[in-house]
């Protein structure tokens, strides 16, 4: 099930979401056409029940179309919209027209809600707040914004009116965790195509008479790009295999930690072996590595999950730290 | 690398996880008392009355068909079995080698008569394998060996020496890599595997002291030991395949994550005591946690590859050269925790654990294929090769 639907998503991604797409939307043109021909494909209400028109998968059918949003760098909020049209689904609540990011706000004593950086807002047009336990859907139109890091990125703030008018989401939603969910599915597919475009350069560039994916000392950081990649990957896949509808606190820890471990080693060395060329606008590399940064960076760190892990691992009575590490890792199929 | 693709989160079946119980409850009974730095040598520790009681309970060679004195079960069952091993510190190093390799390569090349001869004895703990592939001359370029098996009228001539023979002083038999046609130049043509009984005439074995103090490598001299002509194991001038076959089996098992476990977990015991509890120690307790189950999944995954019959390896090779990078983080972690501190209230048996680690890990990348070993694999499976 969850494969064909991958084939698809794929398939229109190769069609509508090239390099030179990427590259368009993040230059501040129309993302519109795009972001139009994946709501037509209905992929968007892939977690929605089948009852509200939607394709009722689980979350862990959902990894390899994650996973897919970051192999093809897409510059809209699909992966988010994907989670959030689920979350509102089973809170009760019709989603919105339109795209929804997921941010964390704080009411200021200037009395403005404010979301230091929520990712992919520059293209959205709901945004998901949880603030004080809370959480609401607040729209972009009314929201005042500048970007902040990464170019789709921005910092939001609203007038507290905004909060209290905006429809509310019954419930409690751990949306840092939803959030670390999908950047590590999306950095396993960044990891991916990052690591497959390195060993195709290696192939193909020459120097010293011979592609220098003959040398051995290339041929060895390729293998551990490989291994840090195929980690990664599998970390992602648990991050997502959950019984319920919401992901597992330490599973996502294990799999956001691993992946954002993985996105620095692998990033270094593909620009590593790519030389200078890798560092150009012009190059592709860049959709994808400046992707590694910011998504290791996007709803916690390394150290931020390391610290949740480790918390749990302390806290935690049994005497062999094999009991954790087979339950952040045992399935069933 | 489209082979690589398919490494993805595998289960353990319910009947095979069902063993982890009552092995459990054994080990707990078993393995009460001994020290942190004694667990810590796991199956790099000798005790033949232990193998002898683990076959007892039918837990070696469980995979072996029960004709030959196993039970017929799945990879997933002595994976489950040897993970617990693993992680109670038990001494398996006496049976280790035939249970992991030796006895499965028996039964996939062996003759009838010679699975009906060595395979029972292994299911019941009393027989002891060591692999003989290094030589002086060959350690990474294992297809140079220049040990020689010399067809005669009553069988073979073994003349040679094999070096970083893992056990081979406690061992019964040894399964050895040789030349039987030839030369050195012809590289990996005219390779064969032959089993030795290493108390026959002719074999000195003689143990190496590692840094650790320890004696686990030894060196084995063969001196026109003469070998009947069933010695030979599989097809003549086929052991360069069957080698690479049995590596699979002895790089792709938990053993590769698990080295310093002993260590880690008596680090997390002190660090869940009220003086031990720091944020530094939370963070790095979280960042080895999350190293190693994904490799644990990984490491489940070439599990059932090989319950498929496949020969995962490159897969293997990855994951061993990242679970060496693991297990040789924990006692450098480790150690840079507990001397960053003030206060020096740190117990002794935790310090004598990280002292055995500290100088055991250097073993950890060089057995079983050394990284760069491992790597150039790696490198052909992606098909720079």
């Amino acid at each position: 099930m969850d494969d064909l639907f991958a084939d698809a998503v794929k398939a229109l991604l190769t069609d509508q979401c090239t390099p030179a797409v990427v590259r368009a939307i993040e230059a501040g043109q129309p993302h519109a056409p795009l972001w139009q021909a994946l709501e037509d494909s209905g992929f968007v209400d892939a977690l929605v029940p089948e009852s509200a028109g939607g394709a009722g998968l689980a979350l862990a059918d959902v990894y390899a179309v994650l996973e897919l949003c970051g192999s093809f760098a897409v510059p809209v909020p699909l992966g988010e919209t994907l989670l959030a049209r689920g979350l509102l689904a089973h809170a009760g609540v019709s989603a919105p027209a339109g795209s929804v990011v997921l941010g964390t706000g704080q009411l200021a004593s200037d009395g403005r809600l404010h979301c230091t950086q929520v990712r992919c807002a520059a293209k959205a047009d709901w945004v998901l707040v949880s603030c004080g336990g809370a959480c609401h859907l607040l729209p972009m139109a009314s929201a005042h914004m500048q970007v902040a890091g990464f170019c789709l990125d921005a910092q939001l703030s609203w007038p507290q009116t905004a909060w209290d008018q905006a429809q509310q989401v019954p419930g409690a939603h751990d949306l840092v965790t939803l959030q670390a969910a999908l950047y590590a599915a999306q950095l396993a597919g960044a990891l991916m195509a990052v690591f497959s475009r390195t060993l195709h350069y290696a192939n193909d560039r020459q120097q010293f008479g011979k592609p220098i994916g003959k040398f051995q000392a290339i041929q060895h950081q390729l293998s551990v790009m490989s291994e840090h990649a195929f980690a990664a990957r599998m970390a992602a896949q648990l991050g997502l295999r959950t019984e319920g509808a919401v992901p597992d606190r330490l599973r996502v820890a294990m799999a956001k930690a691993r992946t954002s471990e993985a996105a620095l080693e692998v990033a270094g060395l593909s620009h590593s072996i790519h030389g200078a060329i890798g560092f150009t606008r012009e190059f592709d590399l860049q959709l994808y590595t400046r992707r590694l940064h910011a998504w290791r960076q996007a709803a916690g760190s390394e150290s931020y999950w390391h610290d949740v892990l480790g918390q749990a691992l302390l806290d935690s009575p049994e005497p062999l730290s094999l009991e954790l590490i087979r339950t952040l890792t045992d399935v069933v199929v | 690398m489209s082979q690589l693709d398919s490494l993805n989160p595998s289960a353990i079946p319910a009947q095979d996880e069902a063993l982890r119980h009552e092995v459990r409850a054994f080990l707990t009974e078993a393995m009460r008392g001994v020290p942190a730095h004694v667990r810590a040598r796991s199956w790099m520790g000798y005790d033949p009355a232990f193998s002898r009681e683990l076959g007892r309970r039918g837990w070696l060679g469980i995979t072996f068909p029960p004709a030959y004195g196993g039970a017929g079960r799945s990879a997933f069952a002595r994976y489950v079995l040897v993970e617990e091993f693993l992680n109670f510190g038990a001494p398996v190093g006496s049976h280790w080698i035939a249970d992991r390799q030796s006895g499965p390569l028996l039964l996939k090349y062996g003759t009838e008569a010679q699975k009906q001869r060595y395979l029972p004895a292994i299911c019941r703990g009393e027989a002891f394998y060591c692999i003989g592939m290094s030589e002086p001359g060959s350690g990474s370029d294992l297809a140079s060996v220049r040990t020689r098996a010399v067809p005669n009228d009553a069988g073979w001539l073994l003349n040679g020496q094999k070096i970083w023979t893992t056990n081979a002083h406690n061992c019964h038999y040894m399964i050895a890599l040789v030349r039987t046609s030839g030369e050195a130049g012809d590289r990996q043509k005219g390779l064969s595997q032959v089993i030795v009984d290493l108390s026959l005439p002719g074999v000195t074995v003689r143990p190496i002291t590692d840094q650790s103090g320890d004696s686990h490598f030894c060196e084995v001299f063969f001196d026109n030991v003469q070998l009947g002509p069933d010695a030979l194991v599989g097809d003549e001038g086929g052991g360069w395949d069957q080698v690479t076959a049995e590596l699979a089996f002895e790089r792709s098992g938990p053993e590769r994550l698990y080295s310093s476990i002993a260590l880690f977990d008596e680090w997390l015991a002190y660090v869940r005591t009220p003086q031990g509890r720091t944020p530094q120690a939370q963070r790095l307790a979280g960042k080895i946690l999350s190293q190693l189950a994904p490799l644990r999944a990984m490491s489940v995954a070439i599990t059932e590859k090989l319950t498929l019959g496949e020969s995962p390896v490159v897969e293997a090779a990855l994951v061993k050269d990242l679970g060496t990078g693991v297990e040789q983080l924990i006692p450098a972690a480790i150690a840079d925790d507990l001397f960053s501190r003030e206060a020096a209230d740190v117990p002794a048996e935790l310090l004598n654990t990280l002292n055995y680690i500290t100088q055991v890990a250097p073993s950890y990348s060089l057995r079983g294929g050394t990284r760069d070993i491992l790597r150039g694999m790696i490198a052909r499976g992606l098909g720079l090769r």
